[in-house]
């Protein structure tokens, strides 16, 4: 079965704040042998953004750029550092545990890998119904009704794989029922954390699909991490791009695919191998060089500097504060890249390589 | 590791016979004009195990030119790496080998393991995808590289050393002679991956396979491994074949392009021409599957349904059938063959799409 390429309803931008991010901080203590204290690793480092309702907001960036761990902090496992998380009008940093219990009902979490965050000796309708019971929602019987519509409502026939256990099942189907879990309480927010990466590419597409068909039937907000920049841009609305525990970028979608301000949203951009060979071979030189640098040990100034084709030495000396160039897009960067060169990551004309898109999905179909 | 493939050694002459070959009349090169470095003809794998046999190759022919850079595409479970290891040497001793490979005309299959131990690293090399399993924990990174060396030279001490540094300098690893007495763990995911290709080219391999090289990597350091591979392929001459699920890989750096499904190979062609109009329908799911940064947001993906077949039976139709959708009922009774219907594309399908069926 071919799915219809345009079937989901835009999505309610600038409604209600559901999330606040403010000056968040995550620290972790690195023991050296003994118990010694050997340096602390900032993960997170004074991360703000606004996730509004029934909105995407994709985060991207390196491995140990610190999305996971945003993640985990905006569900307080573990509670930040320093800063607040307002969700839909509490601060979840200074909350008691019991109310932290009943706001985290709205703020559910989907994992990376399925068969890992899967407990191997539990069967599908078990799992789908351990949060039922962890909130004491309903009796016994509605329970049961609960966990057959969920996984009606993931694609999962409950009479066929309800007794299952996850070893009997493949990665999507696993992913299918790791989000039926995170579905069970009715939760307004769902914190992917690279739900899709562990999927071969035919199930990724069905996964996929099913996060958007979710989000128009029931109206649900995302946190969406990822490491690809291209799926990123399928689910969000709008994007921010992290670098060693900092926010480079954020704006929405659109624009940061066009015009990114960033010299590493560029960097990202370029990396990315199409499958379309007509789009511009890239050389050697567009490769951002170099690794990330020691978390342990960032950057002064700029944390981006030590790989920044454009790096001066303001960068190295000041601290790039966060500041709007246009309407909701925000940059951390002294020398952003303007509009001086349009449409610079993707060649300079994007209409015309959707319209060869198109064109090839209606010769293909 | 040693006397793995011993016993197929013995085994292996009889097996030959019973091979199914189907496709064998169209089997032999795909280029005859030049004798390609490394010619798999007709290639099959079958593993026997407690749960029945699974036939995890069935048929695959492929050549690799000197020089060349071949990216075989395929989801898990799809045969390709099996395949890889087939032409390695490397399969273990429950799986049971038919078909041909043959190395500038040498047959592989039925060498003993002194005899390919001898052909790998100089002939072929392989890179592995994940680095943190490849490389010994508890070796320094010099260490390994000189073992490698010294296995296939007679290098003193000192010859090894130098030659190690030399490989660790042209895998652009920084500061060689200090990363020399380092140990795995205090590298990157990219410097060990950097490592390994440096192993595989201690021999100066004229076939280098490179097996999800950059999967686990981030995409900035992809790109780096992947220059960093075509640009010694080219000081080289060294032909490169990528094992890759990311067909987004493939069309950025690849010639030519092999698409494999359960077990078969079901479309090869150049990349370019591959791109410009798929022909079978799988390749074309693949394609429209993966999000494209061209594409708006929110919108929907074209999706199949259903997942690759099972493998330990082998269906009478074409093995996409139950999934294709412009499927024919010709297509469940008779698997195509795959042949070359284009000068340089090959497909196995019955009702190509971008074509009128012919008249």
């Amino acid at each position: 079965m071919t799915g219809s390429a345009n079937g989901a309803a835009q999505p309610a931008v600038g409604g209600d704040v559901l999330l606040e991010v403010r000056n968040l901080v995550q620290e972790f203590v690195l023991r050296d042998f003994g118990g010694a204290k050997g340096g602390v690793l900032q993960a997170v480092s004074d991360v703000s953004f606004e996730l509004h309702v029934g909105e995407t907001l994709g985060i991207v960036g390196e491995t140990g750029s610190g999305k996971s761990t945003l993640a985990r902090s905006v569900i307080q496992a573990p509670p930040p550092k320093h800063g607040e998380v307002i969700f839909a009008g509490q601060d979840l940093v200074h909350l008691p545990r019991s109310a932290l219990k009943s706001a985290r009902r709205n703020l559910q979490m989907v994992f990376q890998d399925p068969f890992t965050s899967l407990d191997p000796r539990w069967t599908v309708s078990q799992l789908v119904a351990e949060p039922l019971i962890a909130y004491a929602v309903g009796s016994r019987e509605q329970r049961r009704e609960r966990v057959h519509a969920l996984l009606e409502l993931v694609g999962m026939d409950p009479a066929r794989y309800g007794k299952r256990r996850p070893r009997e099942l493949s990665g999507g189907q696993c992913q299918r029922v790791a989000i039926a879990r995170a579905l069970a309480l009715e939760p307004r927010l769902i914190l992917c954390d690279e739900p899709v990466s562990s999927l071969d590419v035919l199930v990724q597409a069905q996964v996929l699909n099913l996060f958007e068909k979710l989000r128009a039937d029931l109206g649900l907000s995302y946190l969406f991490i990822a490491h690809d920049l291209a799926l990123v841009k399928q689910v969000s609305d709008r994007v921010a791009v992290m670098y060693l525990g900092k926010l480079c970028e954020i704006g929405p979608v659109r624009e940061i695919y066009r015009e990114p301000l960033h010299p590493y949203t560029l960097a990202l951009l370029n990396s990315i191998p199409s499958p379309d060979p007509a789009a511009e071979k890239r050389g050697t030189d567009s490769v951002i060089s170099g690794e990330l640098p020691s978390p342990l040990d960032p950057p002064s100034g700029c944390r981006f500097r030590t790989r920044c084709p454009r790096a001066q030495e303001r960068c190295a000396v000041e601290v790039p504060e966060m500041r709007a160039l246009g309407d909701g897009h925000l940059v951390a960067c002294h020398f952003p890249l303007s509009s001086e060169r349009p449409g610079a990551a993707l060649g300079t004309q994007p209409d015309a390589v959707v319209a060869t898109v198109a064109d090839g999905q209606v010769s293909a179909g | 590791m040693a006397g793995l493939l011993r016993d197929r050694s013995r085994r292996t002459p009889s097996v030959d016979t019973t091979a199914a070959g189907t496709d064998a009349a169209t089997a032999p090169g795909f280029n005859m004009a030049h004798s390609p470095l490394l010619e798999v003809a007709d290639l099959q794998v079958t593993f026997r195990g407690r749960v029945g046999t699974v036939y995890a190759v069935q048929g695959v022919n492929f050549n690799v030119e000197p020089g060349q850079t071949l990216a075989v595409i395929g989801e898990s479970g799809s045969g390709k790496t099996v395949t890889a290891q087939a032409v390695m040497g490397l399969l273990p001793p429950s799986a049971q080998v038919s078909g041909s490979i043959r190395f500038k005309g040498q047959q592989l299959i039925g060498l003993s393991e002194q005899q390919l131990r001898d052909y790998r690293g100089r002939n072929v090399a392989m890179v592995f995808q994940n680095p943190e399993r490849s490389l010994n924990p508890v070796m320094r990174i010099g260490t390994q590289i000189t073992e490698a060396v010294r296995s296939h030279f007679a290098f003193d001490r000192q010859q090894a050393h130098d030659r190690a540094i030399e490989l660790l300098r042209l895998v652009r690893v920084p500061a060689p002679a200090r990363r020399f007495y380092e140990y795995p763990h205090q590298l990157s995911g990219g410097m060990r991956q950097r490592v390994l290709i440096a192993i595989a080219l201690a021999c100066e391999p004229e076939v280098l396979i490179a097996d999800e090289a950059t999967t686990a990597l981030d995409v900035t350091t992809q790109a780096q491994i992947m220059n960093l591979l075509l640009d010694l392929q080219q000081q080289l001459g060294t032909a490169l074949v990528m094992i890759s699920h990311d067909l987004g890989l493939a069309a950025t750096y690849a010639r030519d392009v092999i698409v494999m499904y359960a077990g078969k190979v079901v479309e090869r062609a150049p990349t370019d021409v591959l791109f410009g109009g798929v022909r079978m329908p799988y390749t074309r799911a693949l394609l429209q599957a993966i999000p494209r940064i061209e594409l708006e947001p929110h919108v929907l993906l074209p999706i199949v349904s259903g997942r690759p077949p099972d493998l330990t039976t082998v269906p009478a139709g074409c093995p996409f059938a139950p999934r294709c959708p412009d499927v024919q009922p010709d297509c469940r009774e008779e698997a195509p063959p795959l042949r070359e219907h284009e000068a340089g594309r090959w497909w196995a399908c019955w009702h190509p799409c971008g074509k009128e069926p012919a008249t």
